[in-house]
């Protein structure tokens, strides 16, 4: 007998089994995370607000120009600038006369002294005697050679200073100290003179300092193009303002006041083929650009007796501070909604996590992976991606379009290498992809979406907030910036810094858009942080019951 | 025998109810009773109490910071002593923003926000019961930080260099502008709460609330840094939450701040009141 069994086969579903890779793992994320339409609207919000907050800074400047302002609105405020394209300082009092070809110029000097305006002083004053006695640390007085009068034109010169040595500087941006020479200035007298020569030979310039001018030692030598066979040379005397930096609550104010240097030189000899002996005629004097602060007494004069020249200068020669709300503005003053980009895409990381612990999900997640660590990597490739893309489309949008604005508002945007440029957009979008794989695994540590919110904002936008707008005072800033999430905002700096120069290094702080921290060395802070909060994170998913 | 348990027998067997039943059936609710469930909704969610201690520590523990790392110099400075050790206030507003917008939140996510609403049928006497507790637990809070972060600025600064020798003594404690300054810091707290409350009836996720909540309070004070133009400048100073309500804290300078205090902390409170208006009308609106 036979019985016509008919095992019933057991359905099987027409779908191919899906193989267990990480592929399909990031692709599962990423419908979860597209499939959202408040998570797709708030990454677009993202972008959108980052550019439209940009736009608010040349829209704001924009207004300035109609109304009444002291700035002429005509033409572009163009800074002064160096070689090198960086704004820079030129108001040395340069007494100089014409040289053609490679010569030697030597000088001695055998006094430097300085005066400055108290700083409580009320209204101008207008003679030596008003004003208090004391050199600038950073005030110079020696010879250099210089391409043109021309603002900003390139040059290089050997100099004493009120208290940083002898020194061999050139174009805004080097300066290097000699081993010898008077350490102050107000050390050197007629008995104690300090020599100083500056030799050349094509591009190649040398400096010497000597302290009887009979034994000189040879300070360095630099290669400077762009001074042509046809140049300037002779003595400057340059000193930059008397100021205090004050702990002004709401930020560091710096209180300064115009100060003057004089100099006397005693022995002026050109030679080779920068004939002459001394000055042939009576030498012409480099006045300073800006408008003199206050009175005659800060003219840039000198008066000749014989062979001794007594050189009076006000004004600095060094890199200057450009940031801040002036008349310059860098690329990254377009990145400035960046923060803001920032909390809408932290908010749709956390909730990322954090709403598969609301609603349930993480079981049937866990269920279908069980390797829960593979489940995190994959949540952190799909967000960090996404924000990667959303912070590279708003910066790259954000940087061109706020300069473009700037510049037909004639506001002067510092030049950038496109070097530069890559860097701060990609680096943004950097940032950002970081932060929000940071708020996802905070988000999957602590399960609650305003936790995870409210924590990554208060240690990344946060001390952002209190060091950039002038809450905190410099010292406390810079240390947010260097131990806080926030360090990764360094990345957004174009701004360069010229450390030789300490007399303007106090005013690399982060309100004026100087980052205590290079933009690698920032983002890696932040980085570390990503790193240890996912690495926590993976610990006690897998530790942890859902 | 009429025990409050009863009362469903006796309403279905057709019987006048009881005066018991009535009170507990028929009464109309109360201010009282919404405040009543408000406060133990709000008392027994985990994790309410850490965010109360937390937000009074860490306004505190920021001020103690900042305290410790001014000097001023024996020729004397301008430091404003008093906004220097409400500088807490930066930090802890974003935990008393947390907890507020959690306090309906949390309703929200979990579901028990179609209880509440089931047991007080008139949202807007439960929208006003909501408000009290929460402005009242963030009160608390407000003057717990505001005042420890004073006290605590009387005990360091002095020895930071802030000494009548240096010209830099801390100004009396009862002078006018110092209480005025920590009335408006209280005041301050209890307000970006009451602005946290609204948006989180508006956005019904606590964690996109959290999120516009800070973005508003921060926005301000760096576009405001980049806009070049005076005028500008000023009016958005004078137009964020966060730049307006600090502004009322100063006691030094105060002719350059962008704002007199009282119209700063004005400018906050008709922010909180626009948040509560918007939250009250979403919540009547909308189907929960």
């Amino acid at each position: 007998m036979t019985t016509k069994t008919s095992t019933p086969t057991p359905y099987r579903s027409k779908v191919e089994p899906g193989r267990d890779g990480f592929g399909r793992l990031v692709r599962s994320e990423w419908t979860k995370l597209r499939t959202v339409r408040g998570w797709m609207i708030g990454m677009a919000l993202a972008a959108l607000i980052t550019v439209l907050i940009g736009i608010l800074g040349p829209l704001g400047s924009n207004s300035q120009c109609s109304s009444s302002s002291t700035h002429a609105c005509g033409s572009a405020q163009t800074p002064t600038l160096g070689p090198d394209g960086e704004p820079v300082t030129d108001d040395l009092s340069f007494v100089h006369q014409g040289v053609t070809g490679d010569g030697t110029v030597t000088a001695r000097l055998s006094s430097m002294a300085g005066y400055y305006l108290p700083l409580n002083a009320n209204g101008p004053v207008d003679s030596l005697a008003g004003l208090s006695k004391g050199l600038e640390p950073w005030a110079r007085a020696g010879i250099i050679v210089k391409a043109s009068t021309t603002p900003g034109a390139p040059y290089v010169a050997v100099v004493a200073t009120g208290a940083n040595g002898v020194r061999m500087e050139s174009n805004f941006t080097s300066s290097d100290r000699a081993p010898g020479g008077a350490a102050a200035g107000s050390a050197i007298s007629s008995a104690a003179p300090q020599w100083l020569r500056l030799s050349r030979a094509g591009d190649s310039f040398t400096g010497y300092e000597s302290g009887d001018g009979v034994h000189w030692s040879r300070i360095g030598s630099e290669t400077v193009a762009g001074i042509r066979s046809n140049a300037q040379a002779g003595m400057l005397v340059s000193t930059p303002d008397h100021g205090t930096t004050t702990y002004q609550f709401g930020g560091s104010s710096t209180d300064s006041g115009p100060s003057l240097a004089v100099a006397t030189f005693d022995d002026v000899a050109f030679s080779g083929a920068w004939s002459g002996g001394g000055f042939a005629a009576p030498p012409a004097v480099q006045q300073d650009n800006g408008p003199a602060p206050g009175a005659a007494l800060y003219q840039n004069t000198y008066a000749q007796t014989g062979g001794v020249f007594t050189v009076r200068g006000s004004g600095d020669i060094a890199p200057k501070i450009a940031a801040g709300a002036g008349d310059t503005k860098s690329i990254e003053d377009g990145l400035i909604g960046v923060f803001a980009g920032l909390i809408a895409l932290i908010v749709v990381a956390a909730m990322f996590i954090t709403s598969e612990y609301r609603r349930g999900l993480i079981r049937t997640t866990l269920s279908a992976t069980p390797r829960r660590g593979a489940v995190l990597a994959a949540k952190s490739v799909v967000i960090g991606a996404v924000t990667f893309v959303v912070g590279l489309v708003a910066a790259g949008v954000a940087v061109p379009l706020v300069r473009s604005m700037e510049t037909g508002n004639r506001t002067y945007v510092l030049p950038t290498s496109t070097a530069t440029e890559i860097r701060v957009v990609v680096g943004t979008a950097a940032l950002l992809a970081l932060v929000a794989v940071f708020a996802m695994a905070v988000g999957a540590l602590l399960r609650r979406g305003a936790g995870a919110v409210a924590l990554v904002i208060a240690v990344v936008v946060l001390p952002y907030v209190l060091a950039v707008a002038s809450v905190l005072p410099t010292g406390p800033s810079q240390w947010l910036l260097r131990l806080t999430p926030a360090a990764g905002f360094a990345v957004e700096q174009s701004l360069r810094e010229f450390p030789g120069y300490a007399q303007v290094t106090s005013g690399y702080t982060p309100e004026a858009g100087f980052y205590p921290l290079s933009p690698w060395a920032g983002l890696a802070v932040t980085a570390a942080y990503t790193a240890v909060a996912l690495g926590l994170a993976t610990y006690v998913l897998r530790r942890r019951d859902v | 025998m009429s025990t409050p348990l009863d009362t469903g027998a006796v309403v279905a067997s057709g019987k006048t109810p009881t005066s018991t039943a009535r009170t507990l059936a028929g009464r109309r609710l109360t201010l009282c009773d919404a405040i009543h469930a408000e406060w133990t909704k709000f008392r027994t969610v985990a994790g309410m109490l850490w965010l109360v201690a937390a937000a009074a520590l860490l306004t505190i523990g920021l001020g103690v910071a900042v305290d410790s790392s001014v000097t001023c110099p024996t020729t004397g400075c301008d430091v404003d002593t008093v906004k220097t050790s409400f500088t807490g206030i930066m930090l802890g507003q974003a935990i008393v923003a947390m907890l507020a917008v959690l306090a309906i939140g949390t309703e929200y996510s979990s579901g028990v926000i179609r209880t509440s609403l089931t047991a007080t049928p008139q949202r807007l006497t439960g929208y006003i019961a909501k408000i009290i507790v929460v402005g009242a637990v963030t009160l608390a809070v407000a003057i717990v930080s505001v005042t420890g972060s004073l006290i605590a600025g009387r005990l360091i600064l002095p020895t930071k260099g802030f000494t009548a020798a240096n010209g830099s003594a801390l100004p009396s404690l009862t002078d006018g502008t110092v209480l005025r300054a920590t009335l408006c810091a209280v005041l301050y707290l209890f307000l970006i709460a009451l602005l946290s409350l609204g948006i989180a009836y508006v956005a019904r996720e606590s964690t996109a609330a959290i999120g516009i909540v800070l973005g508003l309070l921060y926005l301000f004070p760096i576009v405001a840094q980049v806009i070049s133009n005076e005028t500008w400048h000023k009016r958005l100073e004078r137009l964020g939450p966060m730049t307006a309500g600090l502004a009322a804290q100063t006691t030094k300078n105060i002719a350059a701040q962008p704002i007199t205090p009282w119209h700063g902390i004005g400018v906050v409170a008709l922010w909180a009141l626009g948040a509560l208006l918007a939250g009250g009308t979403v919540l009547r609106m909308k189907d929960a």
